[in-house]
């Protein structure tokens, strides 16, 4: 049972962090491809907290905080950045947080921070706290798709000249998706630290920016039911095949290449565009 | 007479080539002005000056005697201008109803948190139809701009840059791509609504629709303003008709 426990607690994390991708990347449309930072961020924020004998449910708030200020910061710097060009930003950014935590005695430089205090909370209950949240921002994602933000949000992923044209000021709203996005990889960071208790330098690095790319991008971007999908299982593929877990690099890279090639609208499109023939074929 | 823009000694060079020379313009209130002149001339260019896109390397642009200069398109826009373009840009992934209704909604659209906490599309909906249908697209308001052709998508400019209720409408060759029944239609419409108060500034080809609705014309050759005046006196000066001989025959 322990172990089926630890694997829910992995995949709701998982969940939660390609779901704060996916409001960045999927919603707007701007490729990220370090969004780890933002998980290290909230990670060694609350960690760092928790150490100093701060209540961990009253982490949770400061790791948003510090993430989205973070997030605040690169996204203003990115915004005359277009595209293309984002990617490699963010990329930068990530290998700049590794560069910069490994540096850093009082994040415990290249050995990382280990004996993170336990949640004060059963290990069930645990898990059951980490679903609840991913839930509450699957439902909050799926709230901004309907609302007006959503709807610029879409304006902006088709075109963000256009936006403009018609009188938006898409930086701002940008901008306020790189914030929540980021914040709410700050939360997945403070669950994560406190539930592998250990936390390095390379547990934030590019491999994880990009799996959790490639969760965003085979779940289909924009997709709040697809990315969520996607990520529970991707995040627990891993664990569950050895072989998986040696090349995770090299597969999930592929993964993504290869669903951008062929796919480019992830399980979320391949799901509707089979509904849509099933109804086509049954009359 | 109240001006309602003011173009003063504009000039706008891309590389070699100088699309706008030292052009000076005044529009007025109520105004209806047709702006024409051959290909190249720079009356995309200027447009595209008087809406932010494009920094001219002199002068300056006011808009109800505040300079635009510091301000981004959507300020400007937010300002009181609103632009349909001539290469159309519908957004692909969303119906045409949707393409207007978004820009009906520029009072959900303006802060970030009122978008934030706003669901309902409906009014914005209503509004979108009312206006498409104005423009003639009425049976098509659920389709998807890709499907159309471009007589439809021209219109589709025409519809958001009217949602956004401005204070001057700038139309770029809104009639292109239009059969000639399409065209006096919407040329109809553009009339009716400079009647209702609308100030225009209208780019278009298509003359003789340009000379039935506008009462002035402006023309501008090779970057250089040529005349502006009653468009009947215009049309009689000898280098506007040389320009459009020379430019069209
Ligand atoms: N972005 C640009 N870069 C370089 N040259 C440009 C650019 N935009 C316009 N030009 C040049 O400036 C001149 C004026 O172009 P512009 O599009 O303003 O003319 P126009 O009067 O709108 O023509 P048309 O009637 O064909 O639409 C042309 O010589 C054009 O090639
Ligand atoms: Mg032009």
């Amino acid at each position: 049972m322990a172990y089926e426990i630890t694997l829910a607690t992995t995949m709701a994390i998982s969940v939660l962090f390609a779901l704060s991708l996916n409001f960045i990347s999927g919603f707007c449309g701007q490729i990220s491809l370090g969004h780890a930072a933002f998980l290290g961020t909230g990670a060694y924020a609350s960690a760092t907290l928790t150490k100093a004998s701060v209540p961990f449910l009253l982490t949770l708030p400061a790791s948003a905080v510090i993430a989205g200020f973070f997030g605040f910061l690169i996204g203003l710097a990115s915004l005359r950045v277009r595209h293309d060009f984002l990617a490699i930003t963010t990329m930068g950014v990530g290998f700049l947080f590794v560069g910069v935590v490994r540096k850093q005695d009082f994040l415990g430089g290249e050995l990382g921070m280990a004996g993170i205090p336990s949640p004060d909370m059963s290990r069930e209950m645990f898990m059951v706290f980490c679903i609840f949240l991913a839930a509450v921002f699957a439902v909050f994602s799926l709230y901004i798709r309907r609302s007006w933000m959503g709807f610029v949000f879409d304006s902006i992923a088709d075109n963000e000249d256009v936006t403009r044209i018609l009188g938006i000021d898409a930086s701002r709203f940008k901008l306020a998706a790189f914030v929540i996005g980021t914040a709410g990889a700050g939360i997945a960071g403070a669950l994560y630290a406190h539930h592998f208790r250990y936390i390095g330098p390379d547990s934030f690095g590019f491999v994880q920016s990009v799996s959790v790319l490639a969760m965003v991008i085979v779940g289909g971007i924009g997709s709040v039911w697809g990315v969520a999908f996607a990520a529970a299982i991707l995040s627990v593929l891993p664990l569950l095949v050895q072989f998986v877990d040696d090349y995770k690099l090299l597969l999930y890279s592929a993964l993504l290449f290869a669903m951008m090639r062929f796919a480019p609208d992830g399980i979320a499109g391949i799901v509707r565009r089979s509904a849509a023939r099933f109804r086509r074929a049954t009359p | 007479m109240t001006p309602v823009l003011q173009i003063e000694n504009v000039t706008v060079r891309f590389g070699g080539v100088t699309a706008v020379h030292d052009v000076s313009l005044t529009i007025n209130v109520g105004e209806l002005v047709g702006f024409i002149g051959p290909n190249g001339a720079g009356k995309t260019t200027l447009m595209r000056v008087i809406t932010g896109i494009v920094k001219p390397q002199q002068g300056r642009v006011l808009l109800e005697g505040r300079d635009l200069a510091r301000k981004s398109i959507d300020a400007r826009v937010g300002a009181g201008l609103a632009l349909a373009q001539q290469i159309v840009q519908p957004l692909h992934d969303m119906s045409m109803l949707d393409n207007v209704a978004l820009s009906c909604g520029s009072r959900k659209t303006g802060r970030v948190i009122t978008a934030m906490l706003h669901t309902n599309r409906e009014p914005e909906r209503d509004k979108a139809r009312g206006l498409l249908e104005k423009v003639g697209l009425g049976n098509v308001v659920d389709a998807m701009p890709a499907t159309l052709p471009l007589g439809y998508l021209k219109r589709l400019e025409v519809a958001r840059a009217m949602a956004l209720e401005p204070k001057l409408l700038l139309l770029d060759e809104p009639l292109a791509g239009l059969n000639q029944a399409e065209a006096a239609g919407l040329a109809d419409l553009i009339l009716g609504l400079n009647k209702a108060g609308q100030t225009i500034l209208l780019i278009e080809h298509n003359l003789r629709e340009v000379l039935r609705i506008c009462p002035t014309l402006y023309v501008q050759d090779n970057g250089v303003p040529l005349a502006f005046g009653e468009a009947g006196e215009v049309m009689k000066n000898p280098d506007v008709r040389s320009a459009y001989l020379g430019g069209h025959a």
